[in-house]
């Protein structure tokens, strides 16, 4: 189930809690506020679609959910554990072993193929058959025939396909996209979304996106709108 | 280990995609030019001293008025050195009397088999006979002469001598003796013969003057170890010398020779540096967003320092392998190429080279890569949402302290000489702060007047501005580069050109020793009369035997001497001389030499390297006993004096006033053109007292080396030219894609080909320009330290070095930065903007 914004029931266990999350950034001479003490809660299997302006403030309430960066106050759970009361290190062992990210510019490493863009956070969790289980996925999104290929040999939509599939090959219980189709033509995009709502669909994974494109955010089960740095529950 | 593996395929995956080629190849050039030139000065050294030690007949020797101790000897065979004894002592010679032939005094030496060591003996059947290399020593029963002696005494190859008891057969002219060129003072003609034969002449008796040598030859390492072992035990009367102790001409050229080839490996070590601090720094900017990205896949702070660290370890390893396999290769490919300059065999190269340039290699890496990758860790993973959040500031200045400070440790390490290193350390730190400062004016100045420039100029002169920190480090570094092929191609050949003037044509060639007083103007008008050289005349100089035997008034007490060449110099006689100008070549360095006016009152001059043995200054009173008198006078000036000019040179000089009186023998020098050598003959004709020294085979020997060092100084160029270039391209990498980025954007907005190409030349004109600028300036000015300071011959301003510098510099950089980054006018822009976007 669902919570509305502003509002954090304690009964019910929740994949990610925000609790009065601020975060204010102090220019030359004015204080900004760009999240203003927000308050929700994301229930596990929910996926969840961030809009606003741009400039509102979502891709920091993304950054701050997924401890990407730090609040000015308040705080978010994942799975019950503070994430700013861990360390930087902490955080990104909570990350590698958890959460799964999509991002509007794909953040591939340029210096590794398709097949060892995957491989690599398994890599790094040293978990066992990095390289079957990262050309399975592959075969998944439909690359199977590009695996060699290096970021700049592959289009914008394959490069995304990548990232997807790198996104869910570690089985993370949360996935934060941002603007996962702002890069990409109409129906390309409209490929992606298929793509990641049916992985999401079977890896049972929990999906927060921020975006500007209302047919996508229509196919969230909920939908948080900013405004100004307020979150509050859309329609 | 989990990281240390990944690390390993991170590595093999960012080699095939080419992320690390210009970090590897810089240092790979650093490792291989280090080694190369390590190993190849080495060789050359080496074989400079064998062609040096030619001059002393040995690499090392004993010299001992006893009987050579067993003990040193057993130790120098135990050692593994070859070793050959001489006896010399001072004795009447004569031919036979009964048929008119004369008597003289001779130096009599008598030789082991395996004389010389170093260098050969050659010997003729006739005076007029064309002379060749002698086998052996001379059979026993037989002696071999110079024709000097055979002149005097009247007699001719194939009569007896009579030395001592013995009767001897003169059996071949004596044409030519490695070591007797550096004995021309105590000369008087050599009658070499069989130690076999020396018991039989009844000449040596207790208390007779002999010399005894023991003679050694063998690898440096066991001369040095023999030299260690000895030196305590050396007793009163016992000495060891090497060619560098016995001759300041030769110490001269080798010690410049030394110079050079450092001065060449300390420019490559400062290239590949800048290279590597320039591809270090690319290496990890590259690296910002996999870190970024790695953080958020979930990979902690020390896992992103230890990927990049372990392979940084890698590349270190990689580099040091490779280029040291390169360096020994390539040493072996010159050492062929130049073995015909080298009249001795190249020695082959120690291994020290190999750990030089693997320490070199690994200092450089992590001096100017740890900073950037301890950076890393901090990297924030908000980039990966926002790129404008926290770039590595790679252009800090803290990023690079810790490289510097390597770089400065290693220049004076490389330099092997701690004035060379600071002079090298400081003329690169005052360049680096004068090339920065002026970097950055002229940058800001080219920004302004851009407005008056048209077009892609315009645009090309906005973009040096506007990436200001990378177009001062490309603006430092490539100034660097051009500055230290500068250096060493336009300065090496003046330096060079400088040293060997002194040795051309026309430079003396004969010393004529023994002139009486009441000769002086007779042979002046001797000289003159027979069209010698003009200034042969004016050579003439009193020389007078003294001993020091107090400074200050206190009694000088050799054993008071911890230094052994101070104990040597004021154990013997000094040849002191007067006079009333500062001689020809001599440069007084503190104090004043006296003047027309002061010069009658009593006042010593003295060279400043003994001054500085024996630990006296200008005001210092120095005590000379000369014939049973004293004469006490006051140091009133230190001089340094070129030993090179082959000219009569004095450690003490006094005043006329002090020491114009006394009764002296007068010594000159002068040019003997080759085919006059009958002008001698007839000069011993007219004065039979003087004694005639021929230097050309040391001369000869001079020359050889200064040439030699130039071939491989300009071999060893070659490397220094590879790093040079390895700069060059790492420079114009360095804001490659930035770059191609901008041409990506600029051809979206309709720039054509043209456009951009005149866009990237006016830039990387402008920065060739500034580069070439600073460089000049730099080469300029250390130049002119180096000259002076170091290789101690005077400077002469080239007019050239600026011209080639900014056209040089100009023109290289921008057609190296067109083609290097070709690239960004080749790639459809849709591609640029996919792949950096």
């Amino acid at each position: 189930m669902s919570l509305t914004a502003n509002a954090v029931s304690p009964s019910v266990p929740l994949v990610v809690e925000v609790t009065n999350l601020l975060k204010e950034v102090v220019t030359a001479d004015t204080k900004l506020t760009i999240l203003n003490n927000a308050t929700f809660g994301v229930t596990a299997g929910d996926t969840v679609a961030v809009v606003g302006a741009s400039g509102s403030g979502k891709s920091t309430l993304l950054g701050l959910m997924a401890g990407l960066d730090t609040p000015t106050s308040g705080d978010v759970k994942i799975d019950g554990v503070s994430i700013f009361g861990l360390d930087e290190d902490g955080r990104a062992k909570l990350r590698g072993e958890r959460v799964g990210f999509v991002f509007q510019s794909f953040q591939l490493l340029p210096s590794l193929t398709a097949l060892e863009n995957v491989m690599l956070p398994l890599e790094l969790a040293g978990a066992p058959n990095a390289g079957t289980r990262a050309q399975a996925i592959l075969q998944r999104v439909g690359l199977g025939a590009r695996m060699t290929h290096y970021p700049k040999q592959l289009s914008g939509g394959e490069q995304q396909r990548v990232a997807i599939a790198r996104a869910f090959v570690t089985e993370p219980k949360l996935l934060f996209a941002d603007e996962p189709t702002g890069n990409l033509d109409s129906k390309t995009g409209a490929a992606m979304v298929d793509l990641l709502f049916t992985l999401n669909r079977e890896h049972g994974t929990t999906l927060i996106l921020v975006t500007h494109d209302h047919t996508l955010a229509r196919r969230c089960t909920r939908r948080l709108v900013i405004d100004n740095g307020v979150v509050i529950e859309g329609e | 280990m989990k990281i240390f593996l990944l690390s390993l395929k991170m590595l093999r995956r960012n080699w095939r995609a080419g992320e690390a080629r210009v970090l590897i190849a810089a240092l790979f050039v650093a490792v291989a030019s280090v080694t190369t030139v390590g190993f190849f000065a080495d060789r050359v050294e080496g074989a400079l001293n064998r062609q040096a030690n030619e001059l002393i007949a040995a690499d090392a020797t004993l010299i001992s008025d006893k009987p050579t101790r067993a003990a040193a000897l057993s130790r120098a065979q135990a050692l593994g050195l070859t070793s050959a004894q001489t006896t010399t002592f001072p004795s009447m010679v004569s031919g036979d009397v009964d048929k008119g032939q004369g008597v003289n005094l001779a130096e009599i030496k008598a030789v082991s088999s395996g004389f010389p060591l170093r260098g050969k003996l050659r010997i003729s059947d006739a005076t007029a006979a064309p002379d060749r290399e002698a086998v052996g020593i001379p059979a026993t029963g037989t002696v071999w002469v110079p024709d000097v002696l055979l002149a005097r005494i009247n007699a001719s190859v194939g009569d007896t001598l009579k030395v001592g008891n013995s009767q001897l057969k003169i059996a071949a002219l004596l044409t030519k003796e490695p070591d007797s060129v550096l004995e021309y003072f105590g000369v008087m003609p050599r009658v070499l013969l069989n130690e076999a034969d020396l018991a039989a002449t009844g000449l040596v008796q207790v208390g007779s003057r002999v010399t005894y040598r023991l003679l050694l030859a063998g690898d440096t390492a066991s001369i040095q170890a023999f030299k260690a072992e000895l030196a305590p035990t050396l007793v009163r009367g016992e000495r060891i010398e090497t060619v560098r102790d016995s001759r300041s001409e030769v110490r001269t050229a080798l010690d410049r020779a030394q110079r050079f080839l450092g001065l060449a490996t300390l420019l490559s070590v400062i290239l590949a540096a800048v290279a590597v601090a320039l591809a270090a720094r690319r290496f990890s900017q590259r690296q910002v967003d996999s870190a970024a990205m790695m953080r958020c896949l979930g990979a902690s702070q020390s896992d992103i320092f230890g990927l990049n660290f372990w392979q940084f370890v890698a590349f270190g390893i990689i580099a040091v392998l490779a280029g040291s396999l390169f360096g020994y290769i390539a040493q072996a490919v010159l050492g062929a190429l130049l073995s015909q300059y080298f009249t001795v065999v190249l020695p082959p190269p120690s291994p020290t080279p190999v750990l030089q340039g693997a320490l070199i290699g690994t200092t450089l890496l992590f001096g100017f890569t740890l900073p950037p990758l301890l950076a890393l860790r901090k990297v924030s993973t908000l980039r990966v949402l926002r790129r404008d959040v926290n770039p590595l500031d790679a252009t800090a200045v803290s990023a690079y302290i810790l490289g510097f400070l390597t770089l400065l440790a290693l220049i004076i390490w490389q330099a092997g000489d701690i004035k060379l290193g600071l002079i090298a350390s400081a003329g690169f730190l005052i360049i680096l702060a004068v090339a920065g400062g002026a970097g950055w004016l002229l940058i800001n100045l080219a920004g302004r007047g851009r407005i008056a420039a048209s077009g892609a100029w315009r645009y090309g002169i906005a973009n040096m501005k506007r990436r200001s920190n990378s177009s001062l480090i490309q603006i430092i570094a490539l100034g660097l580069g051009i500055m230290a092929l500068l250096l060493l191609t336009l300065v090496r050949s003046d330096l060079i050109g400088a040293w060997q003037t002194k040795l051309k044509d026309g430079t003396a060639n004969r010393f004529v020793i023994n002139i009486q007083n009441d000769q002086v103007e007779k042979v002046a008008t001797f000289y003159r009369e027979n069209k010698l050289e003009a200034s042969a005349a004016d050579s003439l100089a009193p020389m007078i035997r003294g001993r020091l035997v107090a400074v200050n008034d206190a009694k000088i007490l050799p054993t008071k001497y911890k230094d052994e060449r101070a104990r040597r110099l004021v154990e013997r006689e000094f040849n002191l001389s007067w006079s009333q100008k500062l001689p020809d070549a001599n440069r007084v360095v503190s104090g004043k030499f006296w003047t027309d006016e002061n010069a009658s009152e009593p006042s010593y001059s003295m060279e400043e390297g003994i001054a500085k043995t024996l630990g006296v200054s200008v005001g210092d009173t120095l005590t000379f006993d000369v014939a049973g008198t004293k004469y006490a006078a006051k140091v009133t000036n230190l001089r340094t004096v070129n030993w090179d000019n082959f000219k009569p040179n004095f450690f003490v000089i006094a005043s006329p006033g002090l020491m114009k009186g006394l009764p002296a023998s007068y010594i000159s020098s002068f040019y003997l053109p080759e085919g006059r050598e009958a002008t001698i003959n007839k000069l011993i004709g007219q004065f039979p007292n003087l004694t005639v020294i021929d230097m050309t085979a040391i001369m000869t020997q001079v020359r050889s080396i200064s040439d030699q060092v130039g071939n491989a100084v300009s071999f060893v160029f070659l490397f220094t030219l590879a790093a040079g270039l390895v700069v060059l391209y790492a420079a114009i990498a360095s804001t490659q894609d930035e770059r191609v980025y901008d041409a990506a954007i600029m051809r979206t907005l309709g720039a054509n080909r043209r456009q951009l190409m005149i866009l990237q030349l006016a830039e990387f004109l402008a920065i060739g320009l500034l580069a070439g600028a600073v460089a000049s300036a730099g080469a300029l000015g250390l130049a002119m330290v180096l000259s002076e300071q170091v290789f101690g011959v005077p400077y002469e301003v080239n007019a050239l070095i600026p011209l080639i510098g900014l056209v040089g510099g100009g023109l290289g950089v921008a057609l190296a930065g067109l083609i290097g980054t070709r690239n960004a006018l080749n790639t459809p822009p849709i591609a640029v903007i996919r792949s950096l976007a």
